[in-house]
């Protein structure tokens, strides 16, 4: 077996006495989908922002390319190469595509300012290959719909050469049309060699896009199975009942 | 018509609010220019309107970083005091034993230490907001408190004066540059202003975006140079009174020439004034720690998310704010040539509402430097006019209070028009 891209071996963090994780180990191989299931609450989230480092864990080791690394702070997750598109979109409103995708990482002019037409020369080329209606560049983002702001999102994520990607609920925002074009890149993704772990309630658009899913209850890890080698009502049972039907079995 | 009006302002890409506050300002002054008879738009009123602001202009450039990242800075007036006061205890009776009196090493000196102490003491209550999470609302009231009892303190309640002669002339009508000089600072002021318009153009092309017809570019370079030009002769205008001039040569035992006259030219105080504007401008617009300060007004959580040490970055807006609560204090006691224990009470009410009427938004991540200096000038044009037309002390609280209110409520009306809320 190959070295996995990211591995997260028996992870724990406890939030006033309650176990929001406990002893999870998961890991994802490159150009490989890992699906996280489970309830609100099921400690997903939690899991995924100790990985970017929103979070620290009370317990555990992270490994990239089999090497063990800490990761106390986002900037530690980005040195890495790990980036994540949250749930909230986590984008400052005020601000304007191109400010929010480089937010922390700036480009600067041989005078140490800030080189904003640079940046959004930058911007307007990743988006051209994300999102080729996208033309808004110089508005607060505030003024951007769901899925024009979820590209802002992504291109933040995809610009700065991620090899880990976390998407927590990318499409929970979206309509139709874009939740296609977000399954469309993470395909491209995929194949580009990127590891990604996708978070999402939608266990039919799971099936479609991950190659495994892991299953979350209490904070604990029910199970990691193929997709190939289970239903969607095994995944359904192992959400709500908290059992791998095919341990049992 | 207005229909014209509106594309040609969008042409120019002329920021409506600033039209609407500079159109508040004109207003404000013509109607106490009729109300007293054509004193009020005079060079000479005009002058001392300018030199009776850069206090307040220079803070409210502070404030806008503050109020930007979602906080509030109520003890700036009292760090105002005690600064102020420290600075006039080292000057007079310290510093003139050590180096000498008449020294020029007296001002700079005391400029500096006063700015060290007031980004010292600014950063302190800025660890206090950001790394042990108390609401700056609440370390900031402490602290109007605690800095204007430690001024009582350190002077036992007596006044500090006269200051240094040299560090008189960075407040007050004393220190003025005279008109050769003023003149020489336009010129220069509008080069650089043409040199960034075409740069920027230069730089747009090169990467291919969108650019305003070039007679947009020559109009608006037309009209800032004409700014620059009419402030310069609006100050250059207002001449020092022939008996002090008379005076002057008499000390030196002249006799003062025949229909000889001198203009006053830019006070020192104004020039450090517009430097703090320039420079704050640069830092909002053009570093990472000004975006780092409005994302982080935008979206705390965002700007954590994306690696940035939100607490930190709360420490250095609020060590700004003091540095700057000392420049202010500078030039508010070298303007009075004193340092008195009461000196700049109520100046945080005067600061914070000078920002918000330069379209500061409270709820954050909202807010222009040029905005909360026009701010200051508004209402420092409300109080002086009210003064020269005799109104009487309280009704003018009222009205300033009343016009504080009337402006935000304004403000809210413009941001749900134009969708920016």
């Amino acid at each position: 077996m190959t070295t996995p891209l990211l591995e997260m071996r028996n992870i724990s963090i406890n939030f006033g006495g309650i176990k929001a994780v406990d002893d999870v180990s998961v890991h994802v191989m490159p150009g490989e989908v890992v699906g996280l299931l489970g309830h609100n609450g099921a400690g997903k989230s939690t899991l995924i922002k100790i990985l970017a480092g929103a979070y620290q864990k009370d317990e555990g080791e992270i490994f990239v390319d089999g090497k063990q690394v800490e990761i106390n702070n986002p900037r530690d997750a980005r040195a890495h190469n790990i980036e994540t598109i949250y749930q909230t979109l986590a984008l400052s409103d005020n601000l304007d595509a191109a400010s929010n995708l480089f937010l922390g990482r700036e480009l600067v002019n041989r005078w140490g300012l800030v080189d904003d037409t640079k940046m959004e020369s930058e911007s307007r080329k990743i988006m051209a290959r994300l999102n080729p209606n996208f033309q808004r560049f110089s508005e607060p983002v505030r003024s951007l719909s769901g899925g024009q702001r979820q590209s802002v999102a992504i291109a933040r994520a995809v610009y700065f050469n991620a090899r880990i990607l976390i998407m927590d609920e990318p499409t929970a925002a979206l309509g139709v049309h874009e939740t296609a074009m977000v399954a469309d890149l993470i395909k491209e993704l995929k194949t580009q060699g990127l590891g990604i772990f996708l978070i999402s309630h939608d266990t039919r658009e799971m099936m479609d896009l991950c190659d495994r899913v892991s299953v979350m209850k209490n904070g604990a890890l029910i199970g990691t199975e193929r997709v190939e080698d289970v239903t969607e009502d095994d995944i359904l049972s192992m959400i709500i009942m908290g059992k791998n039907p095919k341990q049992a079995a | 018509m207005a229909n014209g009006l509106g594309k040609l302002i969008k042409t120019l890409q002329i920021d409506t609010r600033l039209l609407g506050m500079i159109g508040a300002f004109v207003a404000i002054s013509l109607v106490f220019h009729i109300a007293t008879g054509g004193t009020f738009l005079t060079p000479r009123n005009l002058f001392t309107l300018t030199l009776q602001t850069a206090s307040v202009a220079v803070m409210a450039t502070g404030m806008v970083f503050v109020i930007v990242t979602r906080n509030i800075d109520l003890s700036i007036g009292s760090l105002l005091g005690i600064v102020g006061m420290m600075m006039g205890i080292l000057q007079v009776q310290i510093l003139p034993e050590l180096v000498g009196f008449g020294s020029p090493s007296i001002w700079i000196i005391t400029v500096l230490f006063g700015i060290i102490v007031g980004a010292f003491i600014g950063g302190f209550q800025g660890w206090l907001i950001g790394y042990l999470a108390i609401p700056s609302f609440i370390v900031t009231l402490g602290g109007l408190l605690i800095w204007r009892g430690g001024a009582w303190w350190v002077s036992k309640g007596t006044t500090i004066s006269p200051l240094d002669p040299s560090f008189v002339m960075l407040g007050g009508p004393t220190g003025t540059i005279g008109a050769t000089a003023s003149w020489g600072l336009a010129i220069i002021g509008s080069l650089l202003t043409i040199y960034f318009l075409m740069t920027a153009r230069r730089n747009h092309l090169s990467h291919g975006f969108a650019v305003k017809p070039v007679w947009a570019e020559y109009a608006l370079g037309a009209i800032l140079v004409g700014g620059i030009c009419g402030i310069t002769a609006i100050m250059n205008a207002y001449l020092v009174p022939s008996r002090i001039l008379e005076r002057r040569f008499a000390a030196d035992g002249l006799e003062m020439p025949e229909g000889y006259t001198e203009a006053y030219g830019f006070p020192i105080s104004v020039l450090i004034m517009l430097a703090v504007a320039i420079v704050m401008t640069i830092i909002a617009k053009k570093t990472r720690f000004g975006r780092y300060v409005f994302a982080m007004g935008g979206n705390p959580e965002a700007a954590e998310l994306s690696g940035l040490n939100t607490r930190f970055l709360t420490v250095k807006v609020f060590a700004l704010m003091g540095a700057l609560t000392a420049i202010a204090g500078v030039i508010a006691s070298a303007r009075l040539g004193s340092a008195g224990s009461s000196l700049g009470e109520l100046d945080e009410l005067r600061v914070i509402a000078a920002a918000v009427i330069g379209g500061t938004a409270l709820a954050g991540g909202v807010g222009t430097i040029y905005g909360a200096i026009l701010g200051a000038f508004i209402m420092q044009a409300l109080v002086s006019g009210m003064g020269m037309v005799g109104v009487d002390a309280p009704l003018q609280n009222m009205i300033v209070g009343g016009v504080l209110i009337l402006a935000v409520w304004v403000d809210i009306i413009y941001r749900r028009k134009t969708g920016d809320s």
